[in-house]
């Protein structure tokens, strides 16, 4: 007879040195931000709104006898807004968010972020405190930054703005991608995989890279930069061709929240995902004011991959969902 | 018919393509954070075993193949035609020369074999990865010498030809390894 524990996976999936390392750069994160005068919050993990986003399927809960329905966060970004509305100047959290579909190599249904605000900053700002913030548990040098369109122009020789489907469709061809069946002419879907097969393997490679001012199509809740092809204020930071960071210089119009939480829950519709109820808390705190803003998350989890020289999250977490 | 949504890409999922039974023996995620997620599975024809990689967007749905593993017993042989028999239910198969391959070399009446049926359809055998074969004709072993490294042709029960150690006599019985055709060592009756 095998006894349980030949046959089940009670053990956890990363080794001891890693967790070690893991726990010294979560002591250096809220080091770093205490040096920089940030106060560590902590907002609630079940809520009952929850961020509208096309393409993020958050976990519903049912809570109390009523059943009301609350949602289990795919980032503290909504709280720690209305925090910033209420009076909060420079806040940070080392927070477990969820996601509900996300199960791969470099995802785990439940992970950690570290998610930053800073009032005042521009997206230039933001970026740079990332870098430091990056550099500082990392010990890399300063990241280099490079806009969403020039990447574009250098890896994949288009102009992700001006390009229609069918030419996507040739330069996805003549690189020999697969190219899913249903990409139609969804521009962010096809944007989307000539990012993850041709821009993202050349990105940060050996020096982080922050890429920045996003199509506008792809604002979620970032500032919209008025020029002749609008561009969202939003940048991520990639590493050794790895996505570890997104930012936002804030979007503070209640008016606009409400029509892109709208368009989102549209878009979810239609590709048969359920709709989210609309953030009426944040629009409530965007309408009090919501002061100019830069916020950053970054997944804490991939970041301790990074520096344990690791494939995969499964390697630098605890349990992941397969034996939690 | 039967389908699956990327979300239930995992390995050993089996699913149609353009026809064809496929085995998943890779399933990748990727995903911008906020962006659209790809599904990259690998996956092995189970008639050719030539490997395909394709690309989904989340929420596409492939095609469920229709394959079921049985275990078969070789009956006989009837001119091209290998007849086989489902333990389960007695049903009977027949799959031809070619289908078979080299795993005739194996097939004593009586063997128990993995087989594939896709649509109730035979389209793979596998043999269990040891079977005992009785040595049919051989030239004399040579006596006292143990050495395995000399070896000698050896004709066995089902006509296939094995390389043995010198020592092997006819009427012996030995075992084979079917994933390499490899004699591993005799048997005592």
């Amino acid at each position: 007879m095998t006894s349980l524990h030949d046959s089940v996976d009670w053990q956890p999936s990363a080794d001891w040195p890693v967790l070690r390392l893991r726990a010294e750069l979560l002591r250096q994160t809220r080091n770093f931000f205490h040096t920089q005068h940030f106060l560590e919050v902590e907002t609630p993990l079940l809520s009952a709104e929850t961020v509208v986003d096309a393409q993020i399927e958050p976990l519903g809960v049912r809570v109390g006898g009523g059943g009301k329905k609350y949602w289990l966060q795919t980032s503290p970004e909504l709280c720690m807004k209305r925090m910033l509305s209420a009076g909060g100047k420079a806040i940070y959290q080392i927070t477990r968010a969820f996601r509900g579909e996300e199960c791969g190599p470099l995802h785990n249904p439940e992970f950690t972020l570290i998610e930053w605000y800073r009032v005042g900053d521009t997206m230039r700002e933001g970026m740079d405190f990332l870098s430091d913030l990056f550099r500082a548990l990392m010990k890399t040098s300063e990241a280099k930054t490079i806009s969403y369109r020039d990447a574009f122009l250098e890896f994949a020789e288009i102009d992700p703005f001006t390009t229609d489907a069918a030419e996507f469709a040739q330069v996805a061809t003549a690189a020999g991608l697969a190219v899913p069946a249903q990409l139609g002419d969804d521009m962010d879907a096809w944007r989307d995989l000539l990012l993850l097969e041709m821009v993202m393997p050349h990105l940060g490679i050996g020096t982080p890279t922050i890429l920045y001012d996003y199509p506008a199509s792809q604002a979620a809740l970032a500032k919209v930069r008025d020029e002749p092809i609008p561009v969202a204020e939003r940048f991520e930071l990639f590493y050794e061709g790895i996505e570890l960071a997104n930012g936002y210089h804030e979007l503070c119009d209640p008016l606009e929240l409400e029509h892109r939480t709208a368009k989102a829950n549209e878009q979810r519709t239609a590709q048969g995902r359920p709709a989210l109820p609309q953030s009426r808390r944040l629009q409530a705190a965007m309408e009090a004011g919501l002061p100019p803003a830069t916020g950053v998350a970054l997944g804490f989890d991939r970041l301790v991959m990074l520096a344990a020289g690791k494939k995969k999250i499964a390697e630098v977490m605890t349990f992941t969902l397969d034996r939690a | 018919m039967a389908t699956y949504n990327t979300s239930d890409f995992r390995k050993g999922l089996k699913i149609q393509i353009e026809g064809e039974p496929y085995m998943v023996i890779e399933s990748n995620f990727r995903k911008p954070g906020k962006g659209n997620a790809i599904y990259t599975i690998r996956m092995r024809n189970l008639v050719r075993g030539t490997v395909l990689e394709r690309n989904y967007k989340g929420g596409e749905s492939v095609e469920a193949a229709d394959v079921e593993e049985i275990e078969g017993q070789f009956l006989y042989r009837q001119g091209d035609n290998y007849v086989f028999m489902d333990t389960s239910n007695y049903e009977q198969y027949e799959l031809s020369a070619e289908k078979i391959g080299d795993v005739w070399k194996y097939l004593k009446d009586g063997a128990l074999c993995q087989m594939v049926l896709f649509e109730s359809n035979p389209i793979t055998v596998t043999p269990p990865n040891h079977v005992v074969l009785k040595i049919e004709y051989c030239e004399p072993g040579a006596k006292g010498n143990t050495a395995t490294n000399v070896t000698k042709p050896v004709k066995v029960e089902t006509g296939a030809e094995i390389y043995c150690p010198s020592f092997v006599n006819m009427e012996e019985l030995i075992r084979v390894d079917t994933r390499t055709g490899e004699y591993i060592e005799r048997v005592k009756e």
